[in-house]
């Protein structure tokens, strides 16, 4: 049991950053799309709405997902967060500023203050998309990490054509993924218009992921533990199916399934890199020996006892009331329901 | 500047901007959840418009909490690498576990409550502000007993190089940790209940919505009335902890140089740290600090020369923070003391109603002074008597320290003087001028 729970905990771990992935996903692509898609101060708030009852609860997320690797990890939490010290005030800046626009946009009503607002809403979406992108692609890869644990690079180490395609694959994964998530909350125009830029975002995100898929296999070790155990490819065989699925789906205007497809993309492909990077979670590309591993980094095993039994109780109760928030807001959001939620809050 | 420093100038920084906004929320929370279930009980359309007036207040002040939150948590692995990989099998775990409790439900719940006013019915919406509240203030149980742990950490042995986890219940159960929560909350409770009875001063002196504002101030009276008492009586059982659990602090907030029996309590003085003494010391009463800290004249208290240089915290700043609370915690008592005997006749007490108006900023003050005297008291130790804060620094260049304390500092103005209009407005704007028109289905 003991020699497991580390193996446990790094499972759940990427499931955490998939989960979050997948939801916030929603959020950070629907932002970034959101010149694109939204005509008018009309589509605008709906844009905002689509997202207005769930962003912060997705963001949770990734609380969870940072404090899991603090928890579980020290170590690793220690290195990544340090190391990628320039890259990590970024994102924080940007959600800063992305989630008081959902507070702020609304109490003024000036052209002007919302179109501040909106620029913050789509650079607070675009760079964290990017940038936990480059910064998972570049986890992948390794990271010039020291026997000290110190990073030994700078934030242009990051920028590398690896890491860069990696940032450009979680944009246009979650451009679609927000369109789609449109679609699912509007009708008429601007549902037509999330299911067009879904569409047209598609292949890029094809090209995307072969180039991604390819690279890892010249760049990284990701391969290995697939070679070792080929039923793993499993995986990797879903990220691509769920994807061509997803296009399926758009073209039957089924967008519910389109969404869920998508989803499935993006649960897939991060799991399929964090399967790939067992047991490490921060690889050396310094010296194998220096590479932050389940085995050197992870908590005690009361501390991975005692989370264990918290997440294994709790998570449930917050995945079901959750679930139960989406029903509770299913329906598809027209102008005047906006407008009477407007004169309340 | 040093690493070192512009670290903990970014991290007083930022716990210093979240600490503005949270208060407020934690008591609000249950203002509003009492106003919501008054209305659903009672029908008085003057609660549910409470609800919804004191709610807008409590979404702008909320917002910026939560994103100031996350800075917070990232923080202890960017600036403190070696703290966090030092303790991180306690301390983050008990961050994780806030996260997964507490997080989620108020986060999810707010959002339910914010926007499903036509969704649910008046009971089951009333039931989402209340688990928004109990979850705000469950995660300040968590997040104090984690820094509570700092303070004094228990259930733990060093292994292999770091702080492992021992005994959790010691961890969760530690007293100290429960008397900084009581400290902490009673001193959010007055905060919001000073908001309250400020704004809603505002406009009584203005006999503006006179009989909804005088429910909306005697809401507030009661809270911060209860609590400024219950802090005045806690306060000091607490100082009498921190003598005992931490004698370098104690010290410091009286500027207890040397260790005595018949300790004084000295009304103000002037701290020489420079030769161990202090300058200009008005009213000083011998045996007073023995007293409140071990109910004994006779006791022994510990100086600050009992403990070699490297190990005492700042005086000054520790000892004016300390005064600064203390007189303010009284002043909240007389106030609402006072409250007790206006509060039927409000509107004909304008005098007692400027001073309530004005009095909004003392409790932020107090609240801030509080930590001021909690952490920089604390200090060498980032974890009293374990590990010293200048152990716990990443290994980052003072440049990127520097670029990112300077970037907080502006975007946290700006977010804070956009918070502070909007927070105004609304106030002034005062509640919606008639119940909302009713539909099917409408709560």
């Amino acid at each position: 049991m003991e020699a497991m729970l580390g193996t446990i905990w790094f499972l759940l771990w990427g499931v955490l950053w998939a989960v979050y992935f997948m939801l916030d996903g929603s959020d950070l692509g629907l932002g970034t799309v959101m010149p694109a898609v939204a005509k008018s101060e009309e589509d605008r708030k709906l844009v905002y709405r689509a997202m207005s009852p769930f962003w912060d609860g997705n963001e949770v997320w990734l609380i969870t997902a940072g404090g899991v690797t603090f928890a579980a990890f020290p170590g690793t939490y220690a290195v990544l967060f340090s190391g990628l010290y320039t890259p990590l005030m970024l994102i924080l800046f940007a959600l800063i500023l992305r989630g008081v626009t959902f507070a702020f946009r609304g109490k003024v009503d000036d052209p002007r203050w919302r179109n501040i607002w909106d620029l913050f809403l789509v650079l607070g979406s675009f760079l964290p998309a990017l940038l936990l992108g480059v910064a998972f692609a570049n986890l992948f890869k390794g990271l010039p990490i020291d026997g000290e644990g110190i990073y030994q690079g700078t934030l242009f180490t990051l920028l590398n054509p690896y890491g860069i395609a990696g940032g450009l694959l979680f944009v246009a994964i979650f451009a679609m993924h927000g369109s789609l998530w449109l679609t699912t909350k509007t009708e008429g125009e601007l549902q037509e218009r999330g299911g067009a830029w879904a569409k047209k975002i598609w292949p890029l995100v094809l090209v995307l992921a072969v180039i991604f898929l390819l690279a890892s296999q010249r760049l990284t070790n990701l391969y290995d533990n697939y070679l070792a155990r080929p039923v793993l490819f499993l995986i990797p065989a879903t990220a691509v199916l769920a994807l061509l699925a997803t296009r399926i789906f758009m073209a039957m205007s089924a967008w519910w399934p389109a969404w869920g497809a998508s989803a499935l993309t993006i649960v897939s492909t991060t799991l399929f890199g964090v399967i790939g990077l067992y047991p490490n979670l921060i690889p050396s590309s310094l010296d194998p020996d220096f590479s932050m591993t389940v085995a050197n980094s992870s908590s005690s095993p009361l501390t991975l006892k005692i989370m264990l039994a918290v997440a294994l109780t709790f998570v449930p109760i917050v995945i079901a009331y959750q679930i139960w928030v989406h029903f509770l807001f299913k329906d598809r959001l027209t102008d005047d329901e906006v407008a009477y939620e407007e004169r309340h809050y | 500047m040093d690493v070192l420093m512009l670290s903990r100038l970014q991290f007083a920084a930022a716990t210093f901007f979240h600490f503005l906004f949270v208060p407020l929320t934690l008591g609000l929370s249950i203002l509003i959840a009492v106003m919501e279930t008054i209305y659903v009980r009672t029908g008085d359309q003057d609660y549910l418009r409470a609800a919804k007036f004191w709610g807008k207040i409590f979404l702008v002040n909320f917002a910026v909490g939560v994103v100031t939150g996350i800075t917070l948590e990232f923080q202890f692995g960017t600036n403190w690498s070696r703290y966090s990989r030092y303790v991180g099998d306690i301390f983050g775990s008990i961050l994780a576990i806030e996260a997964t409790l507490a997080f989620f439900l108020e986060s999810t719940f707010l959002a339910v409550w914010a926007f499903g006013w036509k969704r649910l019915s008046p009971k089951a919406h009333a039931a989402c502000i209340w688990l928004v509240a109990l979850a705000s203030n469950l995660s300040a149980v968590w997040i104090l007993i984690a820094n509570a742990w700092m303070q004094h950490p228990v259930g733990y042995v060093i292994r292999g190089g770091r702080a492992e986890l021992a005994n959790f219940f010691a961890v969760i159960t530690q007293p100290f940790a429960w008397q900084i929560f009581f400290h902490t909350i009673s001193g959010a409770y007055i905060l919001a209940g000073f908001v309250v009875m400020g704004i809603s001063a505002y406009h009584l002196l203005r006999r503006q919505n006179i009989q909804f504002f005088t429910k909306s101030f005697r809401m507030g009276l009661a809270l911060a009335l209860i609590f400024s008492f219950a802090e005045i009586i806690q306060g000091h059982i607490h100082a009498g902890e921190v003598a005992k659990i931490q004698p370098t602090k104690l010290a410091a907030m009286e500027a207890l140089w040397d260790t005595q029996t018949h300790a004084p309590q000295t009304l103000f003085l002037i701290p020489d740290e420079k030769n161990e003494r202090n300058l200009m010391e008005i009213g000083r009463i011998p045996g007073i600090l023995s007293l409140l800290a071990y109910h004994d004249f006779n006791a022994e208290v510990k100086g600050l020369k009992a403990f070699p240089p490297d190990e005492r915290p700042p005086v000054t700043l520790t000892f004016m923070a300390f005064r600064v609370m203390v007189v303010l915690g009284f002043l909240f008592a007389l106030l609402t003391f006072i409250g007790l005997f206006k509060r039927n006749k409000l509107v004909d007490s304008p005098l007692y109603l400027k001073v309530m108006l004005w009095s909004i900023p003392l409790p932020y003050i107090a609240l801030q002074a509080g930590w001021i005297v909690t952490e920089v008291g604390r200090q060498p130790w980032i974890v009293y008597g374990v590990m010293k804060t200048k152990e716990a620094v990443s290994p980052l260049a003072a440049s990127q320290v520097a670029i990112s304390l300077g970037a907080f500092i502006a975007v946290y103005t700006v977010l804070g003087i956009i918070a502070f209009y909007l927070v105004r407005k609304f106030a002034i704007q005062g509640p919606e001028p008639l119940p909302a028109p009713i539909r099917k289905g409408e709560v």
